[in-house]
């Protein structure tokens, strides 16, 4: 899923500016099930902002509603004819989602209320950790499963630098090795001849180095 | 030959070789590259030019390395994947060539969060392993990675490191394989302090028969201070420095001369051990020490070739 994390109050407060109403915008899917943009915290936000509002002595009226997915256009038209009544938008959705508000309504403005952080999952309660970076070449065939693109601060392809050591990485020890994962994993399967292979240099152009993405798939397009 | 620089001479001429280093300066003087050289000079038979060391911005590697050079001295220059891509490493290597530059060592590099810019972006576009295999193949095949031709030739003997003391321990002797096998003609390794360990992957390496496909240079850290000991101990990933050397340099009554005598009983212990071709002293800050290190280890005067 896509995690994020809700931005700091004081940095909120300073994008909405001189702005009297704020509709805040939640999002049903990734970012409610990592406690960052859902109902709840949407609720969470608008009275924090109200209150935050009225101690700065500039009120601010703050008004709440989420849908099921905000990079959605089905989801999100159904907001069009409410969103007149207000200065700005404030979205809690990831990245795409304020840019799916920007782009379908062009004449309001919507603003990020979170940072999208990374694509992971909770290892545990309260514990997200990143997984993939969509390179758009998948090889976790050839690591055992696990993806040193995302997990190896250096994305290495051919093994563990030489800032490995017991079993943490050299940027931070609350940083898994990512090679030393791949290493035992693959012990444990017997195939540590997977390793030996030299992993030629990847293809990058799969990954956002080949500039923004698309995906058209002709059999889906509706025909009219 | 493979390139002809006076490290490669050394080593296939069957020497013991001695390599030491020289970080460039957080500036532009070209007397500082000259000053700490000529300390080095005729004592060590190539000098390794780091490549912005801990991430730390410095005098780049390849002007250095031309500075070298000029003044009749080898150097290695060191290459990190942290700060170029493919295209710039390739067009760096060129330029290098041109300078006369002869041997390049191929590194992962040390992650920016330690420098100086830890907001700044890393590139690893390639990873130290497929860098020695595209210099092999630039060197070799006179070809580009994607295949185009290179006009003139690019005579480099190439080097590669290897940490004995990172982990996972098993997988340490097949990278070095791998290293091997993407065409590396030398090896440098993290400075070593425990020998026990250096032993068992000295071992490891002879069972693979690698230390017949490629040259193995040891690392040697002279220690300046009780303190600097502890700093390794403690905080440096890839080292592992025992509790023993420690309290040795805690308990001196002159810790810089203990230093000294610790740097040349490892490097007698290093070379007792076989697949062992020579040493790589990294005295960064202290290039004084070296020739004091060289001569009290019994390998100076070095071989003229």
């Amino acid at each position: 899923m896509i995690v994020g994390e809700q931005k700091p109050l004081t940095e909120i407060m300073e994008q909405l500016g001189e702005a009297r109403k704020v509709l805040v915008v939640g999002c049903g899917t990734c970012v409610t099930v990592c406690f960052a943009g859902g109902e709840k915290e949407v609720a969470i936000l608008a009275s924090a902002l109200r209150m935050k509002s009225r101690l700065e002595n500039h009120p601010m009226e703050v008004d709440e509603v989420t849908v099921q997915r905000q990079c959605e256009w089905e989801y999100i038209d159904p907001l069009r004819e409410r969103l007149q009544e207000y200065d700005v938008i404030l979205s809690l959705a990831c990245g795409i989602g304020v840019q799916a508000m920007n782009e379908r309504f062009p004449e309001f403005i919507t603003l990020p209320g979170l940072n999208t952080t990374f694509l992971g999952l909770p290892e545990e309660q309260g514990v997200w950790e990143e997984r993939c970076q969509a390179c758009g070449d998948c090889i976790l065939d050839l690591t055992a499963g696990i993806c040193p693109i995302a997990r190896c601060s250096k994305q290495l392809l051919n093994g563990p630098c030489g800032g490995s050591q017991r079993g943490v990485c050299e940027v931070d020890k609350n940083i898994p090795c990512a090679w030393q994962l791949i290493w035992e994993r693959a012990v444990r399967l017997g195939r540590e001849e997977w390793l030996l292979e030299i992993q030629p240099p990847k293809n990058w152009s799969t990954s956002r180095d080949g500039g923004p993405r698309k995906i058209i798939r002709e059999d889906l397009k509706l025909t009219t | 030959m493979k390139s002809g620089s006076n490290l490669e001479k050394v080593l296939t001429e069957g020497h013991f070789a001695v390599t030491g280093e020289l970080g460039p300066p957080k500036g532009s003087s070209a007397d500082f590259i000259r000053r700490k050289a000529e300390i080095l000079r005729n004592y060590v038979d190539a000098v390794n030019v780091t490549d912005n060391q801990t991430a730390v911005v410095r005098m780049s590697s390849v002007a250095a390395c031309a500075i070298l050079k000029q003044i009749g001295m080898d150097p290695v220059m060191q290459m990190t994947c942290r700060d170029r891509n493919r295209i710039a490493i390739q067009s760096d290597i060129l330029g290098a060539v041109a300078l006369g530059v002869g041997n390049l060592l191929c590194l992962t590099g040390d992650h920016q969060k330690f420098g100086n810019h830890p907001e700044s972006k890393n590139v690893h576009d390639l990873d130290s392993i497929q860098l020695v295999q595209m210099v092999k193949r630039m060197r070799d095949d006179g070809q580009f990675l994607c295949g185009d031709k290179i006009s003139g030739g690019v005579p480099l003997f190439i080097g590669a490191a290897a940490n004995p003391f990172g982990d996972p321990f098993e997988f340490r002797p097949l990278r070095l394989e791998k290293k091997v096998r993407a065409g590396a003609d030398f090896i440098q390794t993290q400075g070593v302090f425990d020998i026990e360990r250096f032993a068992r992957f000295m071992e490891k390496v002879r069972e693979r028969g690698l230390h017949e496909k490629v040259y193995i240079l040891a690392g040697i850290i002279p220690m300046k201070s009780a303190g600097m000991a502890r700093y390794m101990r403690d905080y440096v990933a890839g080292l592992i420095v025992p509790d023993e050397l420690v309290r040795r340099m805690e308990t001196a009554q002159d810790p810089k001369e203990e230093g000294v005598r610790i740097a040349v009983e490892l490097i007698h212990q290093v070379r007792e051990i076989e697949g062992v071709r020579g040493i790589h002293i990294m005295a960064v800050a202290w290039e004084e020490i070296v020739p004091v290190i060289v001569e009290r280890a019994g390998l100076y005067p070095r071989p003229i070739l």
